[in-house]
């Protein structure tokens, strides 16, 4: 027998680590999106789309810049001590994945702004001038249009990248320290934003087009996390029991319902069949596909804080 | 440059919490947190069972984790012995550190900023030794320079046989329990 019983009961500390609610996985999913509707829309803009009112890459910029201060302050309601956030922005830790997000979330605004500046949305137009002559002044070189492209699908690449860093780095979580975590997050983060597009779009090619780039990104997630799972498998006792808390521990039905299930294969088929003409396209398959998304990551956060090192002396504690 | 560290044996060890006791006066640690604590380890088989009482605490890692993990340097390593501190007015409260601590030996004070073992810093400067160390009743908590070959530490450590916590996690702790 092995048993270790201690005298400490710190709050949130024990009898497992649950310093991470809501609000982070909020957070990484949401900056995941929002990574997802740079690349997507970088890409539009890229391609020229941005010319067409009809194209919602003519909203994204601006939804984006909406939804990444809803993610921001979900990050800023975790904090513990919060008059001291300004301190994020007084050094620059370069060991810090944390330190590296809020420098990049810096770069992301204005980033997302000048997107915005392409064209200007019709409720802000004539409004404030600096903005329309700025919008003028973009509009009259393509090139300076191409480049704020390219920088939105960079900066939305390591800002997807990011989220799932962010996790990877603690090597005290043997569930989140794995190379693969930030793939998958930026597989997931790019899944939702397309399935959000698919779901507001009104242009049937643009519908078409993120249906089956969807489609695409599902598939890739599913590789993804088969890497992500047999790394873990084929490592250390510690991680093998780490994988086990969402294979077949307290977080496996929520994994497998929710997550692979509902969130992954099921809008899968759907839109396959959509993008085949067999079911008409509906609001059901993307909106599943965001759900797991973010369910992804509530799940992966309260188990990666599940497991620990003891793992491999203890297994299922 | 100096390493402090603690060198617990746990032969002598009886678990009666005075190191506990010490640190929450001395360091006005809140009610209901610790900076900390026992552990009690039992293995083995039936006759041949071993018990291990342990006082344990923050490990002082001569890699931590909890440091490079901080975004605003408030954890840091200090000058004196390689003490990680936390400068509660540069901590935002994010939880990165404990987080990436594998030993779960800080905590959020309720004012906010992560808190945990200084190896009672104030004192050492001061020339003495950590509160917990000075009242174990039985002695069995050293502490010292293990940087020092002539430190008494570093002497228990070269004559008796000793281990770490989670070695394999790579942090280097500073705390070594004798056996």
């Amino acid at each position: 027998m092995q048993e270790l019983s201690t005298t400490r009961n710190n709050h949130l500390i024990d009898p497992s680590l649950h310093v991470w609610g809501w609000e982070i996985p909020v957070y990484l999913f949401i900056g995941g999106l929002v990574a997802g509707i740079m690349i997507i829309s970088g890409y539009f803009v890229l391609k020229g789309q941005y010319k067409k009112n009809v194209f919602s890459c003519f909203h994204l910029p601006h939804i984006s810049l909406a939804l990444l201060s809803l993610g921001m302050l979900a990050l800023f309601l975790d904090l513990e001590h919060k008059r001291y956030v300004w301190r994020l922005y007084t050094t620059f830790q370069v060991t810090s994945p944390m330190s590296w997000g809020a420098w990049i979330l810096v770069l992301v605004y204005p980033a997302l702004f000048l997107n915005t500046l392409i064209r200007i949305p019709e409720p802000f137009r004539n409004r404030i001038k600096l903005f329309d002559r700025l919008s003028e002044r973009i509009n009259q070189h393509p090139f300076a249009i191409k480049n704020i492209g390219v920088m939105n699908m960079l900066l939305g690449t390591l800002l997807g990248m990011y989220t799932g860093v962010l996790l990877s780095s603690f090597g005290a979580r043997p569930l989140w320290n794995s190379a693969m975590l930030w793939m998958l997050f930026l597989v997931s983060g790019l899944s939702s934003a397309a399935a959000f597009v698919h779901l507001i779009a009104r242009d049937t090619f643009e519908r078409e087009l993120l249906a089956k780039a969807d489609n695409g990104f599902l598939t890739l997630e599913l590789f993804v996390f088969g890497g992500f799972i047999s790394g873990l498998l084929t490592s250390t006792r510690v991680h093998q029991e780490a994988a086990m808390t969402i294979l077949t521990g307290s977080y496996a039905p929520g994994f497998w319902v929710f997550v692979i299930g509902l969130g992954i294969l099921i809008p899968l088929l759907i839109q396959l069949l959509a993008v085949n003409h067999k079911v008409r396209h509906s609001p059901v398959a993307p909106i599943m596909v965001i759900a797991g998304g973010l369910l992804l990551r509530i799940i992966l956060v309260a188990a990666g804080q599940d497991t620990h090192w003891t793992l491999a002396s203890f297994p299922g504690n | 440059m100096a390493r402090f560290g603690m060198v617990i044996d746990t032969a002598k060890c009886v678990g009666c919490m005075d190191c506990v006791v010490a640190c929450k006066t001395e360091n006005n640690v809140p009610e209901g947190f610790n900076r900390d604590w026992i552990t009690t380890e039992v293995h083995g088989t039936f006759p041949t069972v071993q018990m291990e009482i342990r006082s344990e605490r923050c490990n002082q890692c001569a890699t931590p984790p909890c440091v490079y993990s901080c975004p605003t340097g408030a954890s840091h390593v200090h000058d004196v012995g390689g003490i990680v501190l936390v400068t509660k007015e540069e901590c935002i409260g994010c939880k990165a550190c404990i987080a990436s601590c594998p030993y779960d030996a800080r905590f959020i004070h309720p004012e906010g900023y992560a808190d945990k073992c200084t190896f009672c810093i104030h004192r050492v400067e001061a020339g003495m030794d950590p509160a917990c160390v000075a009242v174990c009743p039985t002695h069995c908590m050293h502490f010292g320079d293990l940087d020092d070959p002539n430190s008494p530490v570093s002497k228990l450590l070269a004559s008796r046989k000793h281990h770490s916590l989670m070695p394999e996690a790579g942090t280097q702790p500073s705390i070594f329990y004798l056996t």
